[in-house]
């Protein structure tokens, strides 16, 4: 049978595309325009090939606030995997208590971004807020805005207190979705509570962590208001994370040209560590 | 190796009892013999399962004991009373190959390396796994799963029973019929207790030697598969098994004599004066024959399957189904129905009267 062809079918595919160009290709376009030009303004712009994404690449700023963006995204997973994990296997799996934890688990979630990092900015002020006061109360020297180690700690801490709860809710729904006939099995074949979580509970979890550990890699790599609001990127420059780093570099300093180099160089990190992730993780699933 | 008797076993899954269908189960008493292969038969929803996982020691009865030898083991867990259980889905270790899968009872017991491989091979060639034996068992399709399923319930030698759960539900017909003859013939191998559970009547009998019927949270009869055809004790073991199952029709007992619509019946049975709410009269297609003579029906269907007839025929009483041979003449219209007295049983509210 011959199959007819009609081209009118791609009038279709408009809508999309006007709303796709207006919201991504051309404003990622633009940024692509500003990499390879030089303007000071006045809508007059010289070429300038690869001259920013040589002096980004060779910069020892940026290697710095890459250095600090890796390091900081590193400890978050390091926590907050694990500690996802083993809450969401502490969590009840029948009676109200379920709704209990849940509602307590959503809520750092529903709470807006910039007022995540104003509450902890106010909790952990040396002097009034209740978390850096009590430190201090107890003989800790801690103080977030002037010692970069307790910067540190401080959105650390604050990132896990606000995205742990993702990760316990993706792997609760993950352990719900086991069959009980697998841990009956198990208990038959006597296996110990490591060899459950071993070889039952982390591969049948394995989907939902691939895309917690995913969506946390993406969010912490590109973390930006939190720390904006908390520390400002201070003190100094020690939690200058790559987005706030380019923020000064495109509007404090307005160097659009070496901004817009950098933001094609970070969203391409981005892009290839998710892809190799994913295609390592999904590498043995077509089989089954 | 043991001896297994359930004593006054009840169980529900709700807090507190009421009705009787409140409960699960309601006071199972049953011994099952060392070396015996049994078949647990019931339709969905009639507490198989329920038992099943008693036994294994998966849930905890809300009364009642169950003993191993005589050891009363009620409170023991699944590893301590050394059972073998195979569920419905094959459950199978995904990040493991097949012979980590088959080996894994073994080494949570600690058993030696060496042994280990030999008991697995062995296991794997009985089950046909050998040449995909190193091969993860995610890759596996359904019926490769559950034969591993199936290999890790058997590699253990010293259980004290291997239990079924319909275990081949998932399988396709054709490999159905060849797994079950596999167990069969490894029960004569390895002489160890075998309860199958299934709700489907020709797997139960193909399999067991002794087919525990149940229905409706309670054991009706206990019996060898012709018991069960030839002498039902209850009218839901008639129903359920044979195909078409049992005739059962209203009757009258009057002084002991047996009467369905005035029409006398002769049965082996004496009765005497016992009263009963229900009163019915269970007779098989296969013991009704035509006769000049007997209960009027008129005849509203014959169906030849090949190797018989089956023949649908209404009397004022209801409907009754004769089986007839291929190559018998049947009668049009009207005829009358004469039932072999040695096979003709009278139940009082459901249960046989003896």
């Amino acid at each position: 049978m011959n199959k007819t062809v009609n081209q009118k079918a791609w009038l279709f595919v408009i809508p999309v595309f006007v709303l796709v160009a207006f919201n991504a290709i051309i404003p990622l376009m633009t940024v692509v325009n500003y990499a390879f030009q030089e303007t000071f303004g006045n809508n007059v712009f010289m070429w300038e090939g690869t001259r920013w994404f040589k002096q980004i690449l060779l910069s020892d700023r940026f290697h710095a606030a890459l250095g600090r963006q890796i390091l900081f995204t590193l400890i978050i997973l390091f926590i907050q995997i694990p500690l996802g994990i083993f809450i969401a296997l502490t969590m009840p799996k029948e009676g109200i208590g379920v709704s209990v934890c849940l509602v307590l688990m959503s809520m750092p979630l529903l709470i807006p971004w910039n007022v995540v990092g104003a509450m902890w900015n106010i909790f952990a002020l040396p002097d009034i807020g209740f978390l850096g006061h009590s430190l201090n109360a107890l003989g800790f020297d801690y103080n977030f805005t002037q010692q970069s180690g307790d910067a540190w700690f401080t959105t650390v801490l604050m990132d896990v207190w606000h995205w742990t709860s993702l990760v316990v809710l993706l792997s609760y729904a993950g352990l719900r979705s086991i069959q009980p006939a697998y841990y009956q099995a198990a208990e038959i074949d006597g296996a110990s509570r490591w060899s459950v979580f071993r070889h039952i509970e982390l591969p049948k979890m394995k989907k939902v962590l691939t895309i917690a550990i995913l969506l946390r890699f993406m969010d912490s790599f590109m973390i930006y208001t939190e720390p904006f609001v908390l520390t400002g990127g201070g003190p100094g420059n020690a939690t200058a994370f790559l987005s706030i780093d380019l923020v000064k570099m495109a509007l404090g300093q307005f160097d659009l040209g070496p901004a817009a180099a950098m933001s094609l160089i970070y969203f391409f990190i981005v892009l290839t560590v998710c892809w190799v992730f994913y295609n390592l993780m999904m590498k043995n699933e077509g089989q089954s | 190796m043991s001896k297994i008797s359930l004593k006054n076993l009840s169980h529900s899954y709700l807090s507190s009892q009421v009705n009787k269908e409140d409960w699960a189960l309601r006071d199972v008493n049953i011994d099952w013999n060392d070396g015996g292969a049994y078949a647990l038969l019931g339709p969905s929803g009639c507490g198989k399962t329920t038992l099943l996982n008693i036994i294994s020691g998966l849930i905890n009865p809300t009364e009642g004991q169950i003993l191993f030898n005589g050891e009363d083991v009620t409170n023991k867990n699944p590893v301590e009373r050394n059972i073998a259980q195979i569920f419905q889905f094959p459950v199978i270790y995904d990040t493991m190959t097949v012979f980590d899968n088959l080996a894994f009872p073994l080494k949570n017991r600690g058993i030696s390396e060496q042994e280990i491989k030999q008991k697995v091979e062995e296991i794997a060639e009985m089950l046909e796994l050998t040449s995909t034996l190193h091969n993860r068992a995610s890759g596996l399709t359904a019926d490769g799963k559950q034969k591993i399923s199936l290999g890790r319930g058997l590699v253990r030698s010293d259980v004290n029973v291997i239990m079924f759960d319909e275990p081949l539900t998932v399988i396709d017909p054709h490999l159905k019929w060849i797994l079950r003859s596999k167990l069969k013939e490894l029960h004569q191998k390895i002489n160890r207790t075998m309860i199958y559970v299934t709700h489907d009547q020709t797997e139960a009998l193909t399999f067991a030697d002794q087919v525990v019927v149940m229905h409706e949270a309670e054991i009706v009869q206990i019996g060898t598969p012709v018991e069960l055809f030839e002498k039902p004790r209850h009218t839901f073991v008639g129903h359920f098994i044979g195909s078409p199952g049992m005739n059962i029709l209203p009757c009258k007992i009057d002084n002991g004599a047996i009467s369905i619509n005035g029409n006398k019946i002769e049965t082996k049975i004496d009765i005497k004066d016992k009263s009963f709410s229900k009163t019915e009269v269970g007779i098989r297609p296969e013991f009704i024959e035509f006769n000049e003579r007997g209960l009027p029906v008129k005849i509203l269907k014959v169906s030849n399957t090949g190797r018989h007839k089956i023949i649908d025929t209404e009397s004022e009483s209801g409907k009754i189904k004769v089986i007839a041979k291929s190559s018998d003449n049947i009668p049009t219209g009207s005829a009358f129905l004469n039932f072999k007295k040695d096979y003709t049983y009278v139940y009082g509210d459901n249960w046989i009267i003896e």
